[in-house]
């Protein structure tokens, strides 16, 4: 199997339980078991009603949630790495450069400018100013975020401005892998399908992508397959 | 300013290695360890007398730990334990390749002379000679740390307090250190100078590539600063983990109660 | 023979010390002879005049006068004010030793505050009194932080004030008590000499004892040192220089008093080392005030014309 046609993510045997301890340790069980491949230019669409672990999934792949069991393999660096037991440094690398993260809410940076926070993963990756900026604004200007917004930090922006920085932080670049938690859910039509018309060509370039999208009309348009979370519901 | 994240080398620059600190029958600090790499931020959080500021003083070479060892890659010797190295080594390593930011501002400053010399003063110590070369570059420092260069003959009780701990910054950054150490950066800060504060301090050490432990009772700065996270408790490590991770799936029942307990805006 | 020449007979031990003091006295040289510029703590004892008038230099010269020295002592680069007189006539009852007021013929010079024009040779010893002997001690107080800065090599802070000047004056202000660097290791005062004498510190012939009585120190210089005046690369260290020469005898080359004459504010200088100037006369020289007596009142014609 050669790399064009390797998963990019291989989640295997995967449970997630939330203990509360300062509620007497209560056990919140999500899934287990949980089994997903997901191969370059697929888009697998996690689906299921609300509270299922959507999200919850979501999270763990990227090593935001720690799984109870199982495991996590991302493609990276010619190699299949465990994000549930790769040291923190190792981590960041990969979700530096393999898998970017479109998150529902934007976590807001005092006094960082919109044009510079997108331009940041890929400054990050030793892409030179100048060019870092022109495709920030290229994204930007596609995602119809008005260029006055684009000095500002997104603090004061609405929750579709906001949604739109997320966006573009994460398509301004090439990652291998993308993992979208409802990207569009603030998003007008129009908007939406410039974001549609972005994923479109992210797949056709060969990324790996899972989401969770609210909307009918984004889902068919990009999904490859559905995943159904409450497949794998544990047992309380 | 250069963003690129610099080259991250293969092995770590600090390695702590079970480190502990007692102070007779009292615990510091207990069995600490783990491993840091240029580049990173790493994040040191725990209620008052969880022992971070104990460990934070060890590891920086300030005090003798009771057990454990303390690595340092050099960049004259290679990788050292810092507390096999002689009182006068030791001291080159913090005052060459280290910085540290204290709480309060008077502690790491002197008073008595102006911000300028304050921030000159790394230079002086590593070797300079050039009162000209000395005075530009201090002025440039004074731009980056959005301090008036008009002022730089003022004494340090003529700033602010937001100001004093620019200053400090600014002496602690001057002389390239691959390392700095910060407690309670914006401790007393009221809040919007506190943010000013953490901005610049990010991208200083972003753009620096810089590795800096940062010790704070503030979740929302370890939030903001931080990369990976410690958290401490009656001396010991009770999570560790990236910032977000162990944040927003915190697995040990104190780390549960620290995040339940923060006040959301 | 007189009493003096006995001294088991008068009521004093040779050179005033008792013998035990002495050797204690002389460990300490020894030790600081062998670190040069590390100030050596040493028992100073009570002496006949009071702490802050010279019981550093006096004791060292207890230490190491013997019968066959010969003695200079000066204050401000003369001998002939009242303190140098005093002490001279001192150590010539206590340790019955020639005297005199020629530096070159000397074996031992103390002084306060200066070092003599003519150049020192082998086998000299210049005796300095200290009133402070930390040069760091202006700008930090606690003793236990400047034993530190010395031991770890840490002068960042005299550096500092070094800045400090520039940035007020423009220049490295300062004329006496330079600090500087001894054999490329530690800090030293020099005493309070003005810095147009630091210069003859370094890879000198003789050897220099500083004591400080008060402050219980002793350190020194030995012959062939290097020592250096502590400066920036772009404010190098300069030596004060005069527009006049030396009235009396027109040296250019020496450091000059500043002498006011009259109420009018006419002044005169006047090389400040007076056996220097003496022996220039002596030789012939003359300066434009030359044959002026400066111990007759401000306004009376000079007497006589010069030699």
């Amino acid at each position: 199997m050669n790399d064009d046609n390797r998963p990019q993510i291989v989640v295997h045997a995967l449970g997630k339980t939330f203990t509360l301890h300062n509620q007497g340790g209560m056990s919140v069980p999500v899934f287990s078991g949980v089994e997903l491949e997901v191969l370059p230019g697929e888009c697998v669409v996690l689906s299921g009603v609300s509270g299922v672990g959507k999200s919850t999934m979501l999270r763990s792949i990227y090593g935001n949630y720690v799984p109870s069991h199982g495991s996590v393999e991302v493609w990276h660096d010619h190699a299949y790495l465990d994000i549930t037991t790769a040291s923190p440094h190792v981590t960041l690398d990969v979700r530096r450069r393999t898998m970017g993260y479109v998150s529902q809410f934007l976590r807001v940076i005092p006094r960082i400018s919109t044009l510079h926070l997108v331009m940041e993963p890929l400054l990050e990756n030793g892409v030179d100013a100048d060019d870092a900026r022109a495709r920030a604004e290229n994204v930007l200007e596609r995602l119809h975020l008005p260029r006055a917004l684009w000095q500002l930090p997104p603090a004061t922006f609405s929750g579709g401005e906001q949604q739109r920085v997320n966006i573009a932080r994460v398509m301004v670049r090439d990652y291998p892998i993308v993992l979208l938690d409802e990207p569009t859910a603030s998003l007008d039509a129009d908007n939406r399908s410039v974001v549609v018309d972005l994923m479109k060509t992210a797949l056709a370039r060969g990324t790996a992508m899972v989401g969770i999208f609210h909307d009918e009309g984004v889902r068919g348009a990009v999904a490859t397959r559905l995943f159904d979370v409450a497949r794998f519901k544990a047992a309380a | 300013m250069n963003m690129q994240t610099k080259v991250r080398s293969e092995t770590p620059l600090l390695q702590v290695q079970g480190l502990t600190k007692n102070y007779g029958l009292i615990t510091g600090c207990r069995d600490v360890s783990f491993e840091l790499r240029s580049g990173e931020i790493l994040g040191i959080v725990g209620e008052s007398g969880s022992g971070k500021t104990t460990l934070l003083r060890c590891i920086s070479g300030g005090l003798e730990p009771s057990a454990g060892a303390v690595w340092f890659d050099t960049r004259r010797h290679g990788m050292v334990d810092v507390f096999s190295l002689s009182e006068q080594d030791r001291r080159r390593i913090q005052r060459e390749e280290w910085g540290f930011v204290h709480q309060n501002p008077r502690d790491g400053l002197r008073m008595r002379v102006s911000g300028g010399a304050n921030v000159a003063e790394p230079l002086m110590m590593t070797g300079a000679r050039n009162y000209g070369a000395m005075r530009e570059l201090t002025k440039q420092w004074f731009d980056r740390v959005e301090l008036d260069t008009g002022r730089i003959d003022n004494k340090p009780r003529q700033f602010s307090g937001g100001m004093q701990q620019r200053l400090q910054i600014a002496r602690n950054l001057i002389h390239n250190p691959s390392l700095i150490f910060m407690d309670e950066p914006t401790g007393g800060l009221d809040v919007s100078v506190q943010a000013r504060l953490l901005d610049l301090m990010r991208e200083l050490v972003r753009s620096l590539g810089l590795a800096a432990i940062i010790v704070t009772h503030d979740i929302a700065v370890a939030r903001l600063l931080a990369d990976r996270l410690l958290v401490m408790k009656d001396g010991r490590v009770v999570e560790h983990g990236l910032t977000d991770q162990v944040l927003d799936d915190p697995q040990h029942a104190y780390t549960q109660l620290l995040v339940s307990s923060v006040l959301q805006i | 023979m007189s009493a003096t020449n006995n001294p088991s007979a008068s009521a004093y031990n040779y050179a005033y010390l008792d013998e035990q003091t002495k050797r204690m006295i002389r460990r300490a040289i020894l030790k600081a002879v062998a670190i040069p510029g590390y100030q050596v703590p040493f028992g100073s004892r009570e002496m006949p005049v009071p702490y802050g008038w010279g019981t550093g230099g006096i004791q060292l010269t207890a230490a190491i006068i013997g019968p066959d020295d010969v003695y200079k002592c000066i204050d401000q680069g003369a001998d002939d004010t009242t303190n140098a007189v005093s002490i001279r006539r001192f150590f010539a009852r206590v340790a019955n030793v020639r005297t005199t007021e020629q530096t070159g013929e000397a074996t031992i010079i103390q002084t306060r505050h200066r070092i003599p024009e003519a150049r020192l040779s082998e086998g000299q010893i210049m005796v300095y009194q200290v009133p402070m002997p930390e040069p760091l001690r202006h700008l930090e107080a606690r003793e236990t932080e400047t034993r530190a800065m010395h031991a770890y090599e840490e002068y960042g802070l005299h550096y500092l004030s070094l800045y400090e000047s520039v940035s007020a004056y423009g220049r490295i202000a300062g004329g006496a008590d330079y600090a500087v660097l001894v054999d490329e290791r530690y800090l030293m005062s020099p005493s309070p000499i003005p810095k147009f004498d630091n210069p003859k510190l370094h890879q000198s012939e003789a050897l220099h004892l500083f004591g400080a009585g008060r402050e219980k120190r002793i350190y020194a210089v030995p012959p062939h040192t290097d020592v250096r005046s502590l400066d920036f690369e772009d404010y190098p260290f300069e030596l004060q220089s005069w527009e006049e020469v030396c009235a009396l005898c027109a040296a250019t080359d020496s450091y000059q008093d500043e002498v006011i004459l009259d109420d009018a504010g006419t002044r005169m200088f006047v090389c400040s080392d007076s056996a220097y100037c003496a022996e220039r006369r002596a030789a012939g020289h003359a300066g434009p005030m030359a044959g002026h007596d400066l111990d007759h009142e401000p306004g009376h014609e000079a007497e006589g014309a010069a030699a």
